[in-house]
């Protein structure tokens, strides 16, 4: 069953002048998986939190289902160390009983980590910490700003799998964010490629026969092809207007 | 015991007492600076009430917090640092404080007891309103204690998750100008942020949730009080540094304390 949760219109957003955020609609629905890529600057951040309501846009409207529970997984958490917290306090400041928190450690295989300092953890841990805050309320929308941001290689393959085994058992939509262009997890439904406007966007494509890929990234992920129609100069702006048409007719190799 | 000492060892209590869990989000947040440009604002609090011939209660209160909700206005303009904005307003207004006192018509402000408190000269009246601001201090705290780590931790996250971010950070806004108000009769505007942050960060060496800390801090704060005005009545030396001198003598303890255990 495929429920629309939330949905963007025609959203704008600037900066001190400058645009960061044009033209942008997008809808996420129940159970899918949408990745937002796209280069440094390119505004992903920006559309993430305005879709969680952080941030107003100036035109456009942002519509949520009644029914939203939004889970989110910042880029980085960043607590001073003169703060005493411990891992599963933090949790608790979701407002949930220490047995789900204990539990949200648990599905994400760091409770031997509970009463470990926040700011002592690795990266990979870290990351680890913040999905598990993300499905303390039992969300049906998770936001994840770049979930494998400082984890290596393999620890960015078992974090996709969780993220992926968490779509499927708590049914919710997920939207990604990653400014890998090409790295992303072959479940993903929906891609979308930002650069200020939705350049393009579409299903994924399943290419992982390669030997030296899988070698190195596994099975689980895939390499996103896309024609891009169109280049950006530095600034990001769109080389040639005239061969490119927002969204609608992009095609995939 | 003489009265007088009895009055100043109670206000200086009342006041560690709120100084301890205050200090820590002024720690944790990264305040110290907001801390003295409120303080030195309350300088100017001072000087306008007595040239306007205002309550000077009410004045030592509004224009901290007047600032403060100036400094959240001009910090979203973004043209500056945060830093270096703060270093304008904090000394702009206590250079104006300064020149406005330097103005009124015949002296009746006692600048030296503004700058660096005058704990020995605390009436009974004085205690009552410590103790009032105290209680509401500990009362919001208590009230919105979790919330307030939340927005300390992650404001975004906390947003996420249904706090009301814009009115907890404006209540912890007015919570501390309401402690600067307490402690500049205890230590005088000038060294408010050193009761504040240094109780706060010798806690942090021995403990371990962020509640262990704020009491810590607390019972820090008050024996530094203590410890402060006896080393006042020996050695005949102004209560608010010496109360400040305990506090850094107790931080310096604590350094050795970590030592030992690791």
């Amino acid at each position: 069953m495929s429920k629309l949760l939330l949905k963007l219109e025609s959203i704008n957003k600037n900066f001190a002048g400058r645009p960061v955020i044009e033209n942008v609609s997008l809808s996420l629905q129940q159970g899918e998986i949408t990745t937002l890529i796209g280069p440094n600057g390119a505004g992903k951040s920006t559309l993430a939190k305005i879709i969680l309501g952080l941030i107003k846009p100036d035109s456009g409207s942002r519509v949520a289902s009644s029914a939203v529970r939004i889970g989110y997984m910042p880029q980085k958490v960043t607590i001073d160390p003169t703060l005493p917290i411990s891992t599963v306090r933090f949790l608790q400041l979701a407002n949930v009983s220490q047995q789900a928190c204990h539990d949200a450690l648990e599905s994400m295989s760091i409770s031997h980590l509970a009463t470990t300092p926040i700011q002592n953890l690795s990266g990979g841990e870290h990351q680890r910490v913040l999905l598990a805050r993300a499905i303390l309320r039992k969300p049906n929308l998770l936001v994840l700003d770049e979930p494998v941001q400082g984890v290596d290689v393999k620890g960015q393959n078992a974090l996709y799998k969780m993220i992926n085994g968490l779509a499927t058992s708590l049914n919710c939509a997920v939207l990604m964010v990653s400014h890998d262009l090409h790295l992303v997890m072959s479940a993903t439904d929906h891609v979308i490629c930002l650069n200020r406007h939705i350049c393009c966007q579409g299903h994924p494509e399943q290419i992982t026969q390669d030997p030296a890929f899988i070698d190195i990234f596994g099975q689980t992920t895939a390499v996103y092809s896309h024609h891009h129609d169109h280049d950006h100069n530095l600034h990001g702006e769109v080389l040639d207007e005239t061969i490119h048409s927002h969204g609608a007719d992009c095609h995939h190799d | 015991m003489t009265d007088f000492l009895l009055y100043a060892l109670l206000a200086g209590l009342g006041v560690a007492l709120v100084a301890g869990p205050l200090g820590c989000f002024v720690v944790w947040r990264r305040m110290a600076y907001f801390g003295d440009t409120l303080a030195h604002s309350a300088l100017l609090g001072v000087s306008l009430g007595v040239l306007l011939d205002i309550n000077l209660n009410i004045t030592i209160i509004a224009i901290p917090l007047t600032m403060a909700i100036g400094l959240v206005f001009l910090e979203q303009r973004g043209f500056l640092a945060l830093d270096t904005l703060l270093g304008i307003l904090s000394h702009s207004a206590l250079a104006a404080g300064l020149v406005v006192i330097s103005l009124l018509p015949d002296v009746r402000v006692d600048l030296l007891s503004l700058l660096f408190g005058d704990l020995l000269a605390v009436t009974k009246s004085d205690l009552w309103m410590i103790y009032t601001v105290a209680a509401a201090v500990m009362a919001l705290l208590g009230l919105l204690w979790k919330q307030l780590i939340n927005i300390t931790v992650d404001p975004e996250l906390a947003a996420v998750e249904g706090t009301n971010v814009t009115m907890v950070s404006t209540a912890l806004m007015l919570i501390t100008a309401l402690v600067i108000a307490l402690a500049m009769k205890v230590v005088g505007v000038l060294l408010i942020t050193a009761l504040l942050i240094i109780p706060a960060a010798t806690a942090r060496r021995i403990s371990h949730t962020p509640e262990h800390m704020a009491i810590a801090a607390s019972l820090i704060a008050m024996l530094t009080v203590v410890m402060g005005l006896a080393m006042s009545w020996n050695l005949d030396t102004p209560a608010g540094p010496s109360v400040v001198i305990s506090a850094s003598f107790l931080f310096c303890l604590s350094l050795t304390y970590r030592r030992q255990l690791s």
